[in-house]
């Protein structure tokens, strides 16, 4: 048998997946409470000794693997030029690269910008601007202002090629830590995000993962290749894609609703699925992620509340408001509550409904129809994911939910929200190993294994389970 | 010479895109950058492409009849975005009715704009318009 351990150090727990390579099956699985603040290794030993009980001892692994959203996850400052523009590009690549946003900035960065972002502390901050041959003022000011202010964070250029290197030069003199890559907009209907992430990613490794005391556990893994959200998002285009000697599933969605975000990825171009549709806006990415910090199933919780309202959760969950407040003030005041009771369930369940329903809604494009003097015109913004075949739900809330297929249901498109692009007739599947994350991170050494292990182990849920 | 970069594009909810697109290819032939943002564009976008890609001038088109309410403060918006001195010009049928051209003329010049163009314009009074523009700016 040949095994490979995957490693998820998470901000509550360190989760490991023994997976059998061969059989393309979970052999193992086990978590222990993260002890990232102290030494790592404490829960890494506590959750390696579980699994050890499980497999009857821990057999040698063909790969050690892990990511990481410990310690805050990967933190990080975008500063772009135009805020619809460059700063927006700046934020998608760095959602993609799965970091945590703490700030985004636009335009010439003033001396108090400066200093919020030297107080954000961010782990990385990605400097963008001007498309290539375009504005190069901006950048070169802003790079000044980053090189004179206290940040003693690792900074990645991409921004106009033709700024690149005297920014970079000057972030360097400063004793900086500057590391220039491809403008992440060099023409204005062009992304091209991914070395700006594979620059982010490599940071990641090198750096961050000693910064936050991660490597103190390097004798027992291989690497800690990237942060989760960026590994569910490689797990998520794996499936999608697939391999030249696999045959993907096409465009798909994940939503992963967590106690402090609710978390969606799609992989698909997103071009609109009729005739006649005027596309409008930035371009969109490929691999697209978005996070919405304001819900979350246990941390943000009473924000998605108020977001939702009160009255609609509760007639969701078949409560009175009365009820349905106090249950919102037990699992706010008792973030690692699960659900015993019928109405707990009840109540959780119209939480993580409204999450994805909400979350995919922001994720998702738009229709809408602009009345010309030629007529009514069709303009899309965003990715139109109607068409998308897979719907995938993860984490606890929908996978440990007592019908799944009704949670994921409510992110379908609506005959009564026909503007809404959302996807109109997938086929609904739950990770219910929890393993999209372990198969981006597998995907990097034995893809084929990986892609084996992540589409057998979906589980279909609703009418086309059974079909 | 350094190669200048013009933004182009159809202002308001005017989606006639023809004659734009053929502007556009006699631009890049004579050796000019175009930033073609195309039919649909409001207002706010042409400033924030000429940002981005450091644009010498805007070539804002308008051949529905409306061009008088899209262009409504053009150079304001310009001078907000920190792009006081970018060459503005604007081409099209601008106004509905039979309106005399001087007149037209005038009023767009007023909001701002460096010249109008009235319908029938051939690309090359516009080629040589902007040679004469830029050569007044030479940097």
């Amino acid at each position: 048998m040949s095994l490979a351990l995957l490693i998820d150090f998470g901000s509550t727990y360190t989760k490991l997946r023994a997976l059998d390579l061969e059989a393309c099956t979970v052999a193992a699985t086990a978590q222990a409470p993260s002890t990232v603040t102290t030494d790592v290794n404490v829960g890494l030993d506590a959750a390696l000794s579980l699994l050890a009980r499980e497999l009857g001892g821990l057999p040698h692994f063909r790969h050690r693997l892990a990511s990481s959203s410990a310690a805050g996850g990967l933190r990080m400052v975008t500063v772009g030029l135009v805020r619809e523009l460059t700063a927006e590009a700046a934020r998608q690549a760095a959602l993609g690269a799965g970091a945590r946003l703490v700030g985004s900035f636009a335009y010439r960065l003033i001396a108090a910008d400066v200093a919020h972002i030297a107080e954000l502390s961010p782990d990385i901050l990605l400097l963008c601007g001007g498309t290539d041959g375009g504005n190069s003022e901006v950048i070169l000011r802003n790079a000044r202002a980053l090189a004179e202010s206290a940040l003693s964070c690792p900074i990645v250029v991409a921004g106009n090629r033709e700024a690149t290197d005297e920014a970079t030069a000057a972030l360097n003199a400063a004793g900086k830590m500057a590391l220039p890559t491809a403008n992440v907009m060099p023409a204005l209907d062009r992304l091209d995000i991914e070395p700006a992430r594979a620059a982010i990613r490599d940071i990641f490794m090198r750096r961050i993962v000693a910064a936050k005391g991660i490597d103190r556990a390097s004798a027992r893994l291989d690497h800690v290749l990237m942060p989760t959200p960026a590994a569910v998002l490689e797990g998520a285009r794996l499936l999608a894609d697939g391999l030249p000697s696999r045959r993907g599933h096409g465009p798909l969605a994940v939503v992963d609703p967590g106690g402090a975000t609710t978390d969606v990825h799609s992989i698909g171009v997103g071009e609109p699925s009729e005739a006649g549709v005027i596309k409008y806006g930035l371009p969109e990415p490929y691999a697209k992620r978005t996070v919405e910090g304001d819900l979350g199933m246990r941390y943000n919780a009473a924000t998605m509340v108020s977001a939702v309202g009160l009255d609609a959760i509760a007639a969701d969950a078949g409560l009175t408001a009365a009820a349905a407040q106090a249950e919102l003030d037990r699992v706010v005041s008792d973030v690692e509550a699960l659900p015993g009771r019928e109405t707990q369930f009840r109540f959780d369940e119209a939480l993580v409904r409204a999450a994805i329903k909400v979350a995919m809604t922001r994720h998702a494009g738009t229709r809408e129809t602009v009345y010309t003097t030629q007529g009514p015109v069709q303009v899309q913004r965003g990715k139109d994911l109607t068409g998308v075949g897979l719907v995938i739900g993860t984490g606890g809330a929908i996978v440990h939910a007592r019908d799944p297929a009704a949670i994921l249901e409510v992110l379908l498109a609506s005959a009564t929200e026909p503007g809404s692009l959302r996807p109109r007739a997938p086929k609904l599947a739950v990770d219910a190993h929890y393993l999209l994350y372990a198969a981006g991170l597998l995907a990097q050494v034995e893809p084929v294994a990986a892609f084996d292990l992540a589409s057998g182990n979906l589980q279909f849920v609703g009418n086309e389970a059974t079909s | 010479m350094r190669v200048r970069t013009l933004v182009t594009g159809v202002i308001g909810a005017d989606t006639h895109i023809v004659g734009n697109r053929i502007l556009g290819m006699a631009l890049e032939e004579a050796g000019y950058r175009v930033i073609a943002l195309g039919a649909l564009t409001p207002a706010a976008d042409f400033v924030k492409a000429a940002i981005e890609t450091a644009a010498d001038a805007i070539l804002v088109s308008s051949l529905y009849g409306q061009g008088e309410l899209d262009c409504r403060g053009f150079r304001d918006l310009c001078v907000e975005a920190g792009l006081d001195d970018i060459l503005l010009y604007v081409g099209g049928n601008l106004v509905v009715g039979k309106q005399p051209w001087p007149e037209v003329e005038r009023r767009f010049l007023e909001m701002g704009f460096d010249r109008a163009f009235p319908p029938g314009t051939r690309v090359e009074d516009a080629l040589a318009a902007l040679a004469a523009d830029f050569a007044g700016r030479a940097v």
